[in-house]
């Protein structure tokens, strides 16, 4: 069952038909451990892997920051109500607890580099207890979430071997 | 001008070739006629050879190969398998299973000897047969039957003359796996009339129902038995030219002797990034046989879907389904689909005799292709009705 994951998470177009093939599962088994997954947040969504630098109109491309966040903790809560309020902004697409010499370290889109400034200065360093942010902008993705963004070597077989 | 070499000058080429030449001037094929991973070698490996070029390892090794490998190889059957092979006497480091299987055809043979080949068989075994002086003595199997080797029927070919019996499990074209069952019986049969063993075990890691049984583990076989391996298949190392044999001192001890004089020793760079597929990539090697498994279900049951009959492929990474029902001939079938709807496959006659009725479909191709190969494959079979 697990394998049905691992599966989905590569490529979550995969029909229940083939999952089930793949696996060797009756279709109605795999459908209902998927729709009780579905339920139970374990698949939480299903979404594409775009490269937007392909897309036309690229310069318009979003513009993505790395910002690591200095939180001062409080009794009780730790940083987690600072995450909390910080991870609400759509802005905002990942949110981290690291350690070293940040707290936080979070993932920002912007629509250019000043949206994402302005939501840096207006927004996350006026949040309570947020006492300093460094922010690196991205100027290039190389690889996203396991999926590498340069050419993948073309097939140099030959067509028809022994 | 004298005439040359009679043996080879007799040899008809190989009638992959032929399709070859076709598929290559074509555009828009999906080639379902390759006999090599379509993943290219793990990043790990290549990252291991880039390392060893840049570190000066260009140079010749022993004849055998470097001694890591040897041992890693045999710790490997070992552990794997519960084949013993002393490292340092009986192993030695090959240019892929190719040269493997001329060297031990040219050791275990003297003129005029035969070599029991059961077929459908990979295309180089009759042809490295004869080159080495023997004679093939070819051995029908069924596709009802699995192609399972029947040992009455190899018992049946034995004659005074025969020296061997050659062997490869699981099979190209068929993805055959020989059932123990069946590999006991000619080790008794090997046994009884005093006969060598060749077992070509390149796709021994792409096995999906059951476990691979290597040949030199079977009680009675391993002093007679000559087992090949190599990394281009599971590995994905086709064009590093890197495999092994396994064999009885004796004859691993004159197999060196061949290799010493004609090819000195395997690439020092493959050889290296063979370690690190041994040490290392063992995880890659399971996500890629993994992935052939997936393959195998859809295309199989594809095949089955569009009304092809299809014996059940327990390894390898090849399909070899029946295509009497289409009422054409492999060649026919294979020119007639290549050029009517831009499918590369390959008839399954080039493989010998039994393999007349069937063609062999590579699936190490990606699912989108192989689902768009089900179409046209689909296609074709309508505008036969």
């Amino acid at each position: 069952m697990r394998e049905i994951l691992e599966l989905l998470e590569r490529d979550a177009s995969l029909s229940h038909d083939t999952l089930a093939t793949m696996t060797g599962l009756p279709v109605a088994e795999v459908s209902a451990q998927i729709a009780a997954w579905e339920k139970a947040g374990v698949i939480r969504r299903y979404k594409a892997v775009v490269d937007w630098e392909k897309v036309d109109g690229s310069e318009s491309t979003e513009v993505t920051a790395f910002i690591d966040v200095a939180v001062a903790p409080a009794r009780g809560v730790g940083f987690d109500d600072v995450a909390e309020r910080i991870s609400r902004f759509d802005e905002v697409r990942s949110c981290y607890l690291v350690s070293g010499g940040h707290d936080l370290r979070c993932t920002v889109v912007g629509s250019n580099i000043r949206a994402v400034s302005d939501f840096v200065s207006r927004k996350l360093s006026t949040i309570d207890r947020v006492t300093a942010t460094a922010t690196h902008f991205v100027l290039h993705t190389h690889k996203r979430d396991g999926d590498t963004f340069f050419e993948p070597e073309p097939d140099h077989r030959l067509r028809v071997t022994p | 001008m004298k005439p040359l070499n009679d043996v080879i000058a007799a040899c008809p080429p190989s009638g992959i070739r032929r399709f070859f030449d076709i598929a290559a001037e074509m555009d828009d094929v999906i080639s379902l006629g390759v006999g090599e991973p379509d993943f290219v070698t793990p990043w790990r490996i290549r990252e291991a050879g880039i390392f060893a070029l840049e570190h000066g390892y260009t140079t010749y090794t022993s004849n055998a190969g470097l001694p890591e490998l040897r041992r890693l190889i045999c710790e490997d059957l070992e552990k794997r398998y519960g084949a013993r092979y002393a490292w340092d006497t009986e192993c030695l480091i090959t240019t892929g299973v190719s040269e493997g299987l001329d060297l031990a055809l040219r050791v275990l043979l003297n003129p005029g000897d035969e070599v029991i080949v059961p077929e459908p068989c990979y295309v180089a075994y009759e042809p490295c047969v004869s080159f080495a002086g023997g004679t093939p003595v070819r051995v029908a199997t069924r596709w009802e039957a699995d192609f399972a080797i029947d040992p009455d029927a190899v018992e049946a070919a034995i004659t005074p003359r025969t020296k061997a019996i050659l062997i490869g499990s699981p099979a190209n074209p068929t993805g055959a796996v020989q059932p123990r069952a069946a590999l006991e019986g000619l080790v008794r049969l090997a046994e009884r009339h005093d006969l060598y063993l060749i077992s070509d075990e390149i796709y021994d890691r792409l096995t999906y129902d059951d476990t691979h049984v290597c040949l030199g583990a079977v009680p009675g076989a391993r002093e007679r038995t000559v087992v090949l391996g190599g990394f281009s298949k599971a590995q994905a190392m086709t064009g590093w030219r890197v495999g092994w044999i396994c064999a009885p001192q004796a004859v691993a001890e004159l197999c060196v002797r061949v290799h010493q004089y004609t090819m000195l020793c395997a690439p020092h760079v493959s050889q290296i990034a063979a370690v690190e597929a041994l040490k290392e990539a063992e995880g890659d090697v399971r996500e890629m046989v993994a992935d052939y498994d997936r393959r195998r279900r859809v295309f199989v049951k594809g095949l089955r879907e569009i009304g092809l009959e299809c014996p059940e492929p327990g390894g390898a990474f090849y399909a070899f389904p029946s295509i009497r029902a289409s009422g054409l001939d492999s060649e026919t079938f294979a020119e007639r689909l290549l050029h009517e709807e831009s499918v590369a496959v390959v008839p399954g006659d080039v493989f010998g005799p039994s393999g007349e009725g069937h063609i062999r479909c590579s699936y190490a191709t990606a699912l989108p292709q192989l689902e768009e190969a089900l179409v046209r494959i689909d296609r074709f079979l309508g505008s036969l009705r």
